[in-house]
């Protein structure tokens, strides 16, 4: 569709990229060049990025101080355009642009709920303009009022406890990750021209769905011509490709920047820039008109802009989250689907981030791990690893298989191919809970509420794993519909009033849409289904009095169990025993069946995670005794991990426990939290390798003196 | 009926016993009372689990894939108490191509009868011996044994051509005396397969074990060693192979 070859491009190798469509995958596999060597290459900071550094750290001091937030926008409503620029040092900085016009603002957001933004600004000793409360309450409607509006009274009560937990209903859902790389390759011109063209080879017959996806490629043009104009902003034209380095990293950047200015979302993750960086990089330092040092520079102070990014977020937020992530994923490293591996120095330069600004969280920089990664990368990452604790490591060789050689990660762990496949962010349900409504017949002990159906209880004094297994199915099977119907409210309503509209933008037309689910607990189930299979388990009964949602007693349910007592062991998740392992596969590969069995809103792919970093706490929290003995308010145990310390045979049989996991049944991904204490991962110097050479010291003994 | 062996416990990931990551089978039982045990836990005889090789095997087959570089290490306890049974497990191991090796306090090895041993190092890649102490009264004192059948196992293993890794723990008014690390270096100069050496800073995490058992911990109030001094012992015991190595070229 592209008529010329644009100047900007000389010097590459043409291909399906510059001829046919949009395709960043193939301008990189015809262009990038492979690093098999060391490190060695690098440099240090300039000391422009010094003296930027510093500024910065001394504004994260400012913020801390000022009790974590330095200041807001409470008038402002954050758009791509709303803000004049802003710089640390306007005469310093190579990559430029800021969320608003000053570093650490942070902006109003309330297209997602005005109410989460209030409370926001609430916290830190800030007002939301009561003009801008009152258009978001009064003429414009948000995705949380909009939710709200479509619930059922049975959604909000599983919301309610918990059984449904951090649904993305009051804030951003996050996990979609633009391809911020066609900005630089392209140019935003052609982009709208692409876009011009889909919408214009689209269906016109007029069904709900074809004017949903014109008003949004209508949406994502708009975007596109307010990118262009946050680019002017900071005085570039940004229409045209980028012609160097420079404006490669700044055109990428603001692409960014803008999803940023736009979207309070869960997970705002980069995708996968590094290798495609460095095409530009190599192709500069050929024409040797940039320096590795300045190429460094580049990098560094790009980082440095997205180690800036900060939301206005509410206290709870933060507790679920465990802090103020952003989740600045970027996707380092991996191996093309013809076995070349895509480590380019601009990898190395990307984790010499790490030493040249210091350690930090964000952006999250994750490699795609492979058997096939250079053996020099390979111990590059292992000694930043040691050095910064800051890298994420994930199976290449695993998620190549599904998604090509051009996906990254949003998030955590959640794969997708770049501008092609999306997420809907589905955060999860907690199914030890689930376990416990099982054997209460649907009565939540803790709160004194009937949320599950009034389903028959299980009865007697111990437990019985026929009858429990076939009661949690059923409990399962209410639980898979519930949420994936409260989760079809949430996107509906999320892509009704509070569209990605520039991420969007930056995809394909017609995108695959996974439809993300996860659960919680599943060691504590495993666990406890292990515990009444293998060992014996009684259950402490008393009456609980039912209230309803005005807290007046209703009901009493009569001889619920509210606590468990275990006589004699059991095999436990994590120490690569069948007998228990199997029944962690099976719970995983039941309850996602049950989930396939809906409707899904846009008809999106389901898919499950098994992911609870950190919320696994407060989850914890919300889930009385289990049937396993872990006593109630004990954390559930983060991601696929197993229960804190019932891991007893050591690290390779922990696991090979969650491996045994299928991937196929938990595709949006599997975490094990790890950590281990540097001298169990081997000797720290090199006395024990094996390598006392005695000839050698034979020789050497002869000709030195008696010391 | 299938031999059996009293195992105290395996280990999924060993990365200090020997190289790269290794399956850890404990054996139950040790005829030595080092005053600084840290796994006292394993002297008793009668405990433990009883196990087949086979078991032990199948326990590594399944996590094969995590051992590529590292193999099997069987340590304890002392496993060449019980002989017989070892030799059937690194038997079958190498049968199946793993790599072997062999934690020994070397105290069960009989110089009256090499022959029983023979069919062991047959199938051993690497013995990891631990020499308590070169002198043979303070060895008794620490050990409550004669350290000569340790020695001349490790003659042994010279001759045999099997490979070798010494550890030496450091014990702070034990084992850190100038002069026996120069005649420990001495003793070792003189094993042709020594391939590591390797000194261990005492530590005081067993104590807690000791409490557990309601053994009074006979180190008493003996401080943990600096990995700085462990690093000097080690250079003094270089310095006594050195000094070895050059006698023996000098002629």
């Amino acid at each position: 569709m592209f008529k010329n070859f644009a100047p900007e491009w000389e010097g590459f190798t043409p291909g399906r990229w510059s001829n046919t469509s949009v395709n960043v995958r193939d301008f990189i596999h015809r262009n990038y060049t492979p690093y098999d060597g060391d490190e060695s290459f690098l440099t240090g900071p300039t000391q422009a990025t010094a003296k930027l550094w510093e500024q910065v750290m001394e504004l994260s001091r400012q913020e801390r101080e000022a009790g974590g937030v330095l200041d807001m926008d409470t008038k402002v409503i954050s758009t791509i355009t709303s803000h004049g620029p802003g710089y640390l040092d306007k005469d310093l900085e190579q990559i430029v642009g800021l969320q608003t016009d000053k570093p650490f603002k942070r902006s109003l957001q309330p297209f997602g709920g005005i109410r989460m933004a209030q409370q926001a600004c609430k916290e830190y000793g800030y007002e939301v303009d009561p003009q801008v409360v009152e258009i978001f309450t009064k003429y414009r409607k948000t995705h949380n009022q909009g939710v709200f509006d479509a619930y059922t009274p049975e959604m909000k009560l599983a919301r309610h406890a918990a059984i449904l937990t951090g649904l993305p209903d009051a804030y951003g859902r996050g996990r979609i990750i633009g391809d911020y790389r066609r900005i630089a390759l392209y140019g935003v011109d052609m982009l709208i021209e692409d876009k011009e063209h889909q919408k214009s080879t689209h269906f016109v017959r007029m069904t709900s769905k074809n004017i949903r996806l014109r008003e949004e490629l209508s949406e994502q043009i708009g975007a596109l011509r307010d990118l262009k104009a946050l680019g002017a902003i900071y005085g570039f034209d940004i229409s045209r490709p980028a012609k160097n380095a420079r404006e490669a990293v700044q055109w990428l950047y603001f692409g960014y920047l803008a999803a940023v200015k736009e979207q309070n979302g869960a997970a705002m993750s980069l995708g996968r820039t590094s290798t495609f960086l460095d095409i530009y990089i190599q192709r500069d330092l050929e024409r040797g008109i940039l320096t590795e040092e300045a190429a460094q520079e580049l990098i560094d102070h790009f980082i440095m802009k997205l180690r800036l990014v900060r939301f206005a977020r509410t206290p709870e937020y933060n507790a679920l989250f465990s802090g103020d992530p952003t989740w600045v994923t970027e996707s380092i490293g991996g191996v093309s689907v013809d076995g070349q591996h895509m480590v380019t120095k601009n990898s190395f330069r990307y984790l010499n981030t790490l030493n040249n600004l210091g350690t930090a969280p964000e952006p999250n920089m994750t490699v795609l791990w492979s058997t096939k990664l250079p053996r020099n990368f390979k111990r590059f990452c292992a000694k930043m690893s040691i050095k910064s604790s800051s890298i994420q490591y994930e199976n290449d060789d695993l998620m190549r298989v599904t998604h090509g050689d051009d996906y990254a990660i949003a998030c955590c762990v959640s794969s997708m191919r770049v501008g092609k496949e999306m997420q809907f962010f589905g955060a999860r349900a907690n199914l030890a809970k689930c376990l416990l409504y099982a054997i209460n017949g649907g009565v939540d002990e803790r709160l004194g509420l009937q949320v599950g159906p009034k389903y028959r209880p299980v009865e007697g004094e111990y437990l019985d794993y026929d009858d429990v297994m076939q009661k949690y199915d059923d409990m399962m099977e209410w639980l898979a519909g519930l949420y994936v119907n409260t989760l079809n409210v949430i996107h509906y309503m999320h892509d009704k009033y509070s569209y990605e509209r520039l991420q969007m933008a930056l995809h394909d037309r017609d995108v695959k849409r996974y439809f993300a689910t996860g659960i919680a607990g599943l060691s504590v189930v495993a666990d406890s289904l292990s515990a009444i299979k293998y060992a014996k388990v009684r259950c402490v009964r008393k009456d609980v009095e039912i209230k309803n949602r005005a807290g007046e007693v209703v009901d009493v349910a009569k001889n619920v169990v509210v606590d468990y007592e275990v006589e004699g062991d059991f095999p436990k998740y994590g120490n690569d025993d069948d007998r228990v392992d199997e029944i962690a596969v099976s719970i995983v590969r039941t309850f996602m069946d049950k989930i396939r069995k809906h409707h899904t809103y846009r008809d999106g792919v389901p898919t499950m995670s098994i992911l609870t970093i950190t919320s696994n706490v407060v989850y914890g929290k919300k889930t009385g005794n289990t049937p396993d003995g872990r006593k109630q308010g004990v954390p559930l145990a983060p991601g696929a991990n197993p229960m804190h310390g019932r891991d007893t045979h050591g690290a390779v049989a922990s696991l090979s426990s969650v491996s045994k996991l299928p991937f196929r049944h938990a595709q949006d991904g599997i975490s094990n939290t790890f950590s281990i204490v540097p001298d169990a991962l081997g000797k720290s110097t090199q006395v024990f390798v094996g390598d006392l050479d005695l000839e050698r010291m034979a020789q050497e003994a002869l000709h030195e003196e008696e010391d | 009926m299938a031999l059996t062996g009293r195992i105290h416990s395996t280990e999924s990931f060993g990365t200090v016993d020997g190289p790269g990551i290794r399956f850890v089978v404990f054996f139950q039982g040790c005829p030595m009372r080092c005053l600084y045990c840290h796994n006292p836990d394993t002297w008793a005889a009668s405990g433990g689990t009883e196990m087949t090789a086979d078991t032990l095997l199948t326990l590594f087959e399944r996590k094969r894939e995590f051992y590529r570089n590292g193999g099997i290490t069987a340590t304890g306890g002392e496993p060449m108490a019980q002989l017989a049974f070892l030799t059937e497990l690194f038997t079958k191991a190498k049968q199946r191509g793993i790599h072997t090796c062999l934690d020994t306090s070397g105290i069960c090895y009989d110089p009256g009868h090499p022959e029983q041993a023979a069919p062991l190092l047959a199938v051993t890649d690497l013995v990891m011996l631990d020499i308590k102490h070169i002198d043979d009264e303070r060895h008794k004192a620490l050990t409550g044994q004669s350290n000569a059948r340790i020695l001349a196992f490790a003659r042994r293993l010279s001759e045999e051509g099997t490979a070798l890794w010494i550890r030496h723990v450091i014990v702070p008014g034990w084992t850190d005396d100038e002069e026996a690390l120069l005649r420990l270096g001495r003793f070792l100069g003189g094993l042709r397969t020594l391939k590591a050496l390797d000194c261990l800073p005492y530590h005081t995490m067993g104590k807690s074990k000791y409490e557990e058992l309601g053994i009074p911990y006979p180190l008493g109030n003996t401080e943990a060693l600096s990995p700085e001094d462990a690093a000097a012992a080690r250079n003094t015991i270089l310095r006594g192979i050195r000094q070895r190595l050059r006698e023996e070229a000098g002629g």
